[in-house]
């Protein structure tokens, strides 16, 4: 194989991607130098790779290896943590029921915590996005910072389109609340008769 | 839709991600629930937060001096030998060749068809294809458009797929409910599919674009079993085709065109 061809080929197609590959490694691990060595070790693998890329998406195939070396690691560093994030997964339908409350009541709605958001700094939204669990805040990260497809991100998460939805929406629900915006309630069936006559005749 | 149900698509809703059916479910739910409605205000909200601050973190210098020496190194330039296997562009001379050969191809078509006499109306001809097409969607998981979830839809759904904005109604009040959408190809056209729902059958109508052409009168026609009515109206093709009995499928048509049914159609 042409060395030179495959060099540029390289440069052009997986180089500009270098930033987003470091950028999902930094908060998969969430330290620099981890980050660094990892997104490292997932540029190496794709150099060593890349006579297999057969066209596509390069940056989804980068993201892919990026998000597996890092995984990898976090399986043999942080064990604990990957286990309690895919747990809590698989319980948050229960907690979602849990945020079913008596309806009617506006004060959550019209509440000002729009602005507490929009106003937020950058600070507090990266310490929010770091307190989520690993698969929530990956989802959060590659549909928000790196502005991919669920269909893209299920291809990097090795999941279903629906459960990467469900991820961003639990993902961005935990993050409100660790800005301190509380979400509002769900208008159930015996709803006051204000709310009930808003809904009309919808099943 | 229930809030609770709503609640589970209203973020692919908000990333335009779901597809046209749950689109307009969605758009239908919103229109009467103040708490719905703020949690889209509210994922927009945070969208937007997250896109002022940019939050992304970029490679270190270090890590990209690393990667561009691990680069140099593993495709070193001496190796000279075979062919590139990935993605080799065409020359420029021959893809010179080719736009000449393609220019003097098209020309001919122009020519064959300004010779062609008076077009055979389009129905006929078609409606095969039309029945086909609506027999095949009836196999099993070819209803909706398989990629469905994968558009990056709002309503209209059908923005940027095809060169024409195909009307979308729900007829459920009318027991003609809208099931699903896609987007198809036929008579050599792109096309909108709109599935609807008459009881335990099907219906699928069909939208192509039909510019330049004059409004034209319904037509009947039947084929296998299956019922086909068509019309152009507003430079659009409508094509109706089901095995629903003909004075079903003529109510569903005279609902497309905003005209009274032919009688009282209530299931």
């Amino acid at each position: 194989m042409n060395g030179s061809v495959q060099r540029e080929q390289f440069t052009q197609l997986v180089m500009p991607h270098l930033d987003a590959a470091y950028n999902l490694a930094r908060w998969l691990v969430r330290n620099p130098q981890d980050a660094e060595d990892l997104a490292q070790e997932a540029m190496l693998r794709a150099v060593r790779f890349f006579s297999g890329f057969r066209g596509g998406d390069p940056r989804s195939w980068l993201l892919t290896i990026v998000r597996h070396t890092c995984y990898s690691w976090l399986t043999r560093n942080r064990a604990a943590e990957l286990a309690e994030a895919f747990d809590e997964e698989a319980h948050s339908a229960t907690t979602s029921e849990a945020s079913v409350n008596a309806a009617g009541s506006s004060q959550y709605y019209s509440s000002p915590e729009a602005q507490v958001i929009a106003q937020s700094e950058a600070g507090r939204l990266r310490r929010g996005l770091d307190s989520l669990p690993v698969v929530f805040r990956e989802a959060v990260v590659l549909r928000e910072l790196e502005g991919m497809s669920y269909k893209e991100i299920a291809e990097i998460s090795g999941v279903s389109i629906g459960t990467v939805m469900s991820r961003i929406a639990r993902g961005r629900e935990r993050l409100r609340e660790a800005l301190g915006a509380p979400p509002p309630p769900l208008v159930v069936t015996e709803a006051p008769a204000k709310a009930a006559a808003n809904k009309g005749p919808m099943p | 839709m229930t809030c609770e149900e709503s609640r589970r698509f209203l973020t692919g809703y908000v990333d335009g991600e779901l597809d046209l059916v749950h689109s307009l479910e969605i758009e239908d739910h919103l229109r009467g629930c103040a708490p719905c409605t703020d949690m889209v205000k509210r994922d927009r909200t945070l969208h937007s937060a997250m896109s002022l601050n940019n939050l992304k973190f970029a490679a270190p210098e270090s890590l990209r001096r690393n990667v561009e020496a691990a680069v140099a190194n593993a495709f070193p330039e001496e190796a000279r030998s075979t062919k590139p296997t990935v993605m080799e562009f065409p020359r420029r001379e021959r893809s010179w060749q080719w736009a000449f050969a393609a220019a003097a191809m098209f020309l001919f078509a122009v020519l064959a068809w300004k010779l062609v006499p008076q077009r055979q109306p389009v129905f006929d001809s078609a409606s095969d294809e039309f029945v086909s097409n609506h027999i095949r969607s009836l196999l099993p998981g070819h209803l909706a458009d398989v990629e469905s979830t994968d558009q990056h839809t709002v309503k209209p759904w059908f923005n940027g797929k095809l060169d024409f904005s195909p009307p979308v109604q729900n007829f459920e009040a009318q027991g003609f409910p809208l099931i699903a959408g896609r987007l198809e190809y036929v008579d050599h056209k792109p096309a909108a599919a709109l599935v609807y729902q008459r009881r335990k059958h099907y219906i699928t109508e069909f939208v192509t674009n039909a510019r330049g052409e004059k409004d034209a009168a319904e037509t009947h026609s039947s084929q296998q079993g299956y019922n086909v009515i068509a019309w152009t109206r507003d430079s659009l093709h409508f094509w109706v085709v089901s095995d629903v009995n003909l004075t079903d499928l003529e109510d569903f048509a005279h609902l497309l065109r905003n005209e009274a049914p032919s009688q009282p159609s209530k299931q």
